[in-house]
């Protein structure tokens, strides 16, 4: 049995525990705003965060879970409305929207450790989440607005 | 509820339909349904207490329901032509309600490709806009005791000045509904300095639910009792199971068991692909029970297929005489005569899609029906394909339409849906289908790959005296005849039979190449290749005569004029001539307004920088580009600006332009940088990211800016006109950069590290 916590719910698994996060939140806890993009962790749609970390759930396995307080976008913020999502909003960030989600997890974790990223940190830190509509002009400037709010 | 479903949608069409088209204008379209009877799959605006079209219903309380009938995968047309109707209803956007349609001929044309949602039915959303209006306007008169004629609108109310007297359109519903729907002619439209909306724009209706993780993808939908589904489709194209043993899938914890689909019978068209499905309590049981399957496959005919031999056979036959598609003098006389001539071979090879968002489809098969969930660009394609392989009337299949998590194209060919019904069926339960991004590559409809040859005969100042260009590619019709070998006056017109240039004498020819893969549409289709060879040759052309390439390319495009294409089969992107001619003064026009706004020729570029240039009419919308690159002593391309003017006349939602734009840069950057998809024997090399990278935020254009004419024109598209003229200007660019020609796409080829 895997204990772990998901957005401060307790929660335990009984079934495989190689199954990775992401099918466990999506499949199992209905949570499904965390998204499934390549499965080898190449695209980080799937990104959450774990214990305060970015994290790919999709080559997470439930063993390595165990004993963590999981974030997905549903408990980001309770109204939706973390600092980097309105930013997001305010830029008008997405198009099709799908590693939308990724792609916030990721940028609310950056945020989290460097208060005002560089671009060069931008890069870093986000060239593990893929955009196919091309959405990266905006999710730079919205990084940055959001730093600018966090100041 | 029970009883209801299973009255087909067929009963209540029969005699009761009333109009047929994209826009249905009457009384309640087709129901004689019991008081508070309602379908499962009924809009809102159907039963809304005016409702004057299928696309619009205003209720009592004053919300006005509007219905999106096109997908929504990113070019925020679901939030656009709703903004249309809002405008000429005068409606308040915060009290609209969009609702997404099913697939249903009642709304007409439901594809939502080719850039041409807002094109095509910016018409039919004034109209129905407009309709209510004006019935909202009568019921207030009549209330009033006034002439209809002093009444006017004014934000979600029907006022009249002169009494002082004014009503909230949700107070009128009802009474307006009690009025005949007028006929088109007597309904007048807003004039353009009454516009609220169109030309302002707003941000997607769903902008909200796409930060929060709320809104629904095709991934996301969920049924009661639904099982998984992971399929190992045959690896090469037309191949079928010899044999396969389940046992070692049938341990996995959560695999329930094997379905075996058949194989299609050619053409491929939309069929599933056939293989063994495995079905199971979640996503990942299934993909797991998948990898242990042990099948024996007979491969068939397409085991020929290596893509390198390929593209030495469309090389060869374009090096010889093709079919004539365009011809103005005699560009052989010229070439015989001798003088300087430059010859030029372009290759594009196969693309994949690679949507974010994975095909998947929910289905349930009850009681002679089908139900589907999914992200599809084409739901009535959907109703077609499943009614066909479950022998049922089409009228049975239901087809909801999630958001889509990206489609360029791919999700206009629901192969992935027929597969999710067809194993509902044999479950007798809903079925999702889940592909891999392994599987998603893997069994693509891919762009054509291409293989073009340039020639041309120059004069005084490095001017064309002729012109030669012949393609050679794979046809999309291919996929549904496999005798198709020519390219079709549909995807000949992209960029091809239309080059532009201002020529004495010039011959268009194409060449047959028989696909051993699916070829679809992706994103700008055959003007990736057609626009990266004319432009790429007009660049080296101009460099070979040390000419400016800008001076060079308004020098080609010559004066402004209509082009004629007497002789020239141009469907010109199903639009009429008339309404929307082949004017090349403005490609003139975006060519100039690009060079300025670039401050072409008046910034220096140091070494291992440069800039490139490139104009390019698709999808009815005209664009220019200027791409700035910087290749380090690596070889490693760094993309600091981009420019980009267009034209595509009316723009009703600047700002979803604009992101459009910047995206297509991104769009083309993949292709250029890395795009290619190779086969050896029949089977697709490439699986995921690794070995089919797309863009990511370091390699991509760091300042896109996009300009926007002023136009009076009307609407063109603005999803895919970006690509091609980009994807050109970067590559002269890194010409311009490095002293490298791009001639054969991607640039890992082109030896610069």
């Amino acid at each position: 049995m895997i204990q772990l916590r998901v957005n401060g719910v307790a929660q335990s698994f009984s079934g495989e525990p190689e199954m990775p996060l992401l099918w466990y939140l999506r499949d199992v806890l209905a949570l499904s705003g965390s998204k499934f993009g390549c499965g080898i962790g190449l695209c980080g749609a799937c990104t959450v965060h774990v214990n305060g970390q970015a994290a790919r759930s999709c080559v997470t396995a439930m063993r390595d879970a165990a004993g963590k307080e999981v974030t997905t976008i549903e408990g980001l913020d309770k109204n939706g409305l973390h600092l980097v999502q309105k930013a997001w909003m305010q830029i008008n960030v997405p198009q099709c929207g799908y590693c939308q989600v990724g792609q916030i997890m990721q940028a609310a974790a950056l945020l989290d450790g460097k208060k005002k990223p560089t671009d060069h940190e931008i890069d870093e830190a986000m060239s593990g989440n893929i955009c196919r509509c091309g959405t990266y002009q905006r999710i730079r400037a919205a990084i940055k607005a959001a730093a600018g709010e966090m100041a | 509820m029970s009883e209801i479903e299973n009255v087909s949608r067929r009963r209540f069409l029969t005699g009761g339909v009333i109009a047929a088209g994209a826009l249905v204008l009457g009384v309640r379209y087709y129901r004689k349904l019991l008081p508070g009877e309602k379908l499962p799959h009924d809009t809102n605006a159907d039963h809304a207490a005016l409702h004057p079209s299928v696309y619009l219903g205003i209720d009592p309380d004053g919300s006005v329901w509007i219905v999106a009938s096109r997908s929504e995968m990113g070019t925020t047309s679901r939030t656009t032509l709703p903004l249309i109707v809002a405008d000429e209803l005068d409606a308040d956007w915060k009290r609209v309600k969009i609702e997404q349609a099913i697939g249903d001929k009642r709304y007409g044309d439901q594809n939502t490709d080719g850039s041409h949602s807002i094109r095509s039915f910016y018409g039919a959303m004034r109209e129905a806009g407009a309709t209510a209006r004006f019935m909202l306007i009568q019921a207030a008169a009549h209330q009033w005791g006034v002439p209809a004629g002093e009444c006017e609108t004014d934000l979600h109310v029907v006022v009249h000045r002169a009494t002082n007297r004014k009503a909230d359109y949700g107070e009128l519903a009802s009474a307006a509904a009690k009025f005949p729907v007028p006929p088109k002619e007597e309904v007048k439209l807003k004039p353009k300095s009454a516009w609220r909306y169109i030309g302002k724009g707003e941000v997607s209706y769903d902008l909200e639910a796409l930060v929060t993780g709320k809104a629904i993808y095709g991934m996301d939908a969920r049924l009661d009792g639904m099982v998984y589904a992971s399929i190992e489709r045959p690896p090469v194209l037309g191949g079928k199971v010899k044999s396969y043993d389940e046992k070692e899938t049938l341990k996995i914890a959560g695999v329930r068991q094997t379905v075996p689909i058949d194989p299609f019978k050619p053409p491929p068209a939309f069929q599933p692909l056939g293989g063994i499905a495995v079905i199971a309590d979640n996503t990942w049981a299934a993909f797991q029970g998948r990898k242990k399957l042990n099948i024996a496959w007979d491969n068939g005919p397409n085991e020929t297929y290596n893509s390198d031999a390929y593209k030495n056979e469309l090389r060869a036959t374009s090096h010889n005489p093709c079919k004539v598609v365009r011809n103005i003098g005699d560009a052989d006389a010229v070439f015989t005569k001798g003088g300087t001539i430059h010859e030029a071979d372009y290759y594009v090879p196969l693309l994949a899609h690679a949507a974010m968002e994975p095909l998947v489809a929910l289905a349930e098969f009850k009681d002679g029906q089908a139900t589907l969930w999914a992200p599809t660009q084409n739901p009535q394609a959907v109703q077609d394909i499943v009614s066909k392989e479950l022998g049922i009337a089409k009228e049975d299949v239901i087809c909801h339409v999630t958001l889509l998590g990206g489609g360029f194209g791919r999700k206009s060919k629901p192969d992935y849906a027929a597969e999710a019904a067809v194993l509902s069926k044999k479950m007798g339960r809903p079925v999702k289908v889940v592909w891999t991004r392994e599987d998603d590559i893997k069994f693509d409809y891919y762009n054509a790959v291409a293989s073009m040859y340039m020639k041309a005969a120059v004069g005084a100042n490095g001017k064309p005296t002729a012109w030669l260009q012949r393609s050679v590619f794979p046809p999309i019709p291919s996929i549904f005849d496999v005798n198709a070998v020519y390219g079709d006056a549909a995807h000949l017109q992209q960029g091809w039979t239309d080059i532009p240039y201002d020529l004495p004498n010039l011959r268009v020819e194409n060449g047959p190449a028989k696909a051993q893969v699916r070829i679809g549409w992706l994103r700008s289709v055959a003007n990736i290749y057609h626009a990266f060879g004319i432009q790429c040759f007009t660049d080296e052309l101009a460099h070979a005569a040390g000419r400016d390439p800008l001076d060079y390319l308004l020098d080609l495009i010559g004066n402004p004029r209509t082009i004629d294409f007497q002789g020239v089969e141009y469907p010109n992107y199903g639009a009429s001539m008339e309404a929307y001619p082949w004017e090349t003064g403005r490609l003139r026009h975006v060519t100039e307004v690009v060079a300025e706004k670039s401050g072409w020729g008046k910034r220096k570029h140091g070494k291992g920088t440069g800039v490139g240039i490139a104009a390019h009419r698709s999808f009815l919308t005209y664009v220019a580009t200027v791409v700035e690159v910087e290749v380090n002593d690596q070889g490693e391309v760094r993309i600091p600006r981009v420019d980009v003017v267009l034209d595509a006349g009316l723009v009703v939602n600047p700002e979803a332009t604009r992101a459009q734009f910047e995206g297509a840069a991104v769009f083309g950057t993949s292709v250029v940088r890395s795009g290619e998809i190779t086969a050896t024997k029949g089977v697709i090399d490439q699986s995921n990211f690794q070995d089919y990278p797309v863009a990511r935020i370091n390699e991509v254009p760091a300042q896109t800016n996009v300009h926007i004419v002023d136009s009076n024109a009307p609407p063109a598209g603005v999803g895919e006109p970006g690509v091609p003229p980009f994807i050109a200007a970067l590559c002269n660019a890194i010409f311009a950069a490095t002293g490298k020609r791009v001639r054969d796409l991607p640039i890992t080829k082109l030896g610069l590290s």
